[in-house]
């Protein structure tokens, strides 16, 4: 499996999030969380205004197997939604990183990046026992 | 997901095939098997409905039943009237208990005459890898009345591959045709084979480097995807071979993920889900294929009383109208809000663009055309009762 991108946070529940250059944060899932689903077919997303606590479920991913909750990695508030991936969920297993990010949150707290890992503790997560046990 | 640390799960003689095509292996009825390839469930479901697929079905029970009076033993325990069933042709049943309840779907092949050698086959029973042992602790219950009938559990000795979609057969002829390097001899020409019949299929023995093989296996026109296409049993060696050169023909290897998809979108029941045995085939909707012409069968006389005093549930087929897989065990719904049953089965359908679904609801809310709603993780979606298969391809079989 390719290395996850390093300027990327990592939770264990496997999202990701980007802290932005203008401070917001865009939050998805990872490679490995979409290629353990296998196809996605819908995607649940919270309304924007939405205020969300770090670790806290966000909203659903769907694919044909299986429904899995999707935990926020940061907490903050909602500023917009990604339709493009409501209306095209596949786009999470064609470019988990880049067009499918699912929400841009407003950070409440950006230090909280803290409590994640960086893309090489999450390879290394990965690559152990736990990361299968976990899902 | 947890594993019981104890249970050695079976692995197919295509194991390490499917692991050079980076399948994704799961347990499934006691076996590990592959759910999916890198391709994709949707991809692989579609290869089937548009071309062609393959999948590793040597999970299933495959038992030969040989003897005189093996007949009138199937008579009794297969609700099939196998008295009548011809050489060469094969049809879906059920094993019932006593009160109706489904054990088991299966299907009985005639195979006597096929010269498949080894066993002196007469009948060849095919059941779902979960319930062989239950078949076959349940066959040797009634055996003591037929002491000259024989159980060869034949399933480890052979690979089984389901080769389906609207190239299969046309594969199939290429495949047997007549002498030609690396072909097999099917006795027949695969297209001539009505559904549900069979013929033998051995390795030709005009190929460089290998033996002639003494034993065939069995080609049969049959499958669980609502595709035309055919069903190949062989020794494990030949079938091993089977399966490398339907790969390099272009087959696309399928998993148990678009099997489900597949036999879903054809309202094909799976048992365990949409069957048990605490499900009789009348509740399942599956009546059409009981055989009145068979009157001695396991299970009968419930199944009469159960038709005179009529059904308090039917399973069911319906399209969600929101978006929203139902899933096995979520609640269904009447207009008023009140619990009318549960899904069975539910998913994806890649071929009616579809979220689709079966379940047993109150046989008076069971109308097609009847608003419902499936309670998805706390959400009402409605849903509306239709009628089943969801998919039937242009040229429809006989039977499924």
């Amino acid at each position: 499996m390719a290395s996850s991108p390093r300027d990327l946070h990592y939770s264990k529940e496997h999202e990701w999030v980007k802290i932005e250059p203008d401070g917001t944060a865009l939050i998805g899932i990872t490679f490995f969380a979409q290629d353990q689903l296998g196809d996605v077919v819908y995607v649940v997303m919270p309304k924007v205004g939405t205020k969300v606590k770090q670790f806290a479920k966000l909203g659903e991913v769907e694919s044909v197997k299986a429904v899995s909750d999707i935990f926020s990695p940061i907490g903050g508030e909602v500023i917009a939604v990604n339709d493009q991936v409501t209306a095209k969920p596949e786009t999470v297993n064609a470019d988990p990183y880049g067009k499918a990010w699912l929400v841009r949150v407003k950070p409440s707290n950006p230090g909280e990046t803290r409590a994640l890992l960086s893309g090489e503790q999450y390879d290394a997560f990965l690559a152990s026992d736990a990361a299968e046990k976990g899902h | 997901m947890t594993q019981h640390a104890a249970e050695i799960l079976g692995r197919t003689a295509l194991y390490q095939a499917h692991l050079g095509l980076h399948a994704r292996m799961v347990p499934f009825g006691g076996w590990e098997m592959p759910v999916q390839y890198p391709t994709g469930i949707l991809a692989e479901a579609r290869a089937v409905r548009a071309n062609v697929g393959m999948f590793d079905v040597s999970h299933m029970g495959r038992l030969y039943i040989s003897g005189d009076g093996a007949a009138d033993f199937l008579q009794r325990v297969l609700t099939a009237d196998v008295r009548a069933l011809r050489h060469g042709r094969a049809k879906y049943g059920f094993v019932l208990n006593e009160q109706g309840g489904i054990i088991d779907d299966i299907i009985i092949s005639n195979a006597e005459g096929l010269d498949i050698g080894r066993h002196r086959l007469k009948y060849l029973l095919v059941c779902n890898a979960g319930n062989r042992s239950a078949v076959v602790l349940w066959l040797h219950r009634w055996l003591a009345q037929f002491p000259d009938v024989t159980i060869h559990d034949d399933t480890e000795a052979t690979v089984m591959i389901a080769v389906q979609g609207p190239q299969a057969i046309a594969l199939a002829n290429v495949l047997a045709g007549g002498g030609a390097i690396s072909g097999y001899d099917t006795g027949v020409l695969p297209s001539t084979l009505r559904p549900f019949a069979l013929t033998y299929i051995r390795e030709n023995a005009m190929q460089p480097n290998l033996m002639p093989q003494p034993t065939a296996g069995v080609l049969s026109r049959t499958g669980y995807t609502g595709e035309d296409g055919f069903e190949a049993m062989l020794p494990v060696p030949q079938g091993i071979r089977m399966w490398h050169l339907l790969k390099e023909r272009g087959v696309v290897p399928c998993g148990l993920g678009a099997r489900d998809v597949l036999r879903l979108e054809a309202a094909l029941p799976l048992h365990g889900h949409d069957i048990d045995p605490a499900t009789t085939p009348i509740e399942a909707g599956l009546e059409r294929f009981l055989q009145e012409t068979n009157t001695e069968f396991i299970g009968k006389e419930a199944l009469q009383t159960q038709k005179e005093r009529g059904v308090q549930r039917k399973l069911v087929g319906f399209r969600t109208l929101e978006g929203g897989i139902p899933r096995q065990g979520y609640a269904l719904l009447g207009t008023d809000g009140a619990t009318i049953g549960a899904v069975t089965s539910g998913g994806v359908s890649p071929t009616l663009d579809a979220d689709i679904g079966m379940g047993y609801v109150k046989a008076s809310s069971a109308n097609i055309g009847n608003r419902i709603a499936v309670d998805i993780r706390g959400r009402k979606v409605p849903a509306e009762i239709v009628p089943l298969p969801f998919y039937s391809r242009k040229a429809p079989q006989k039977e499924p």
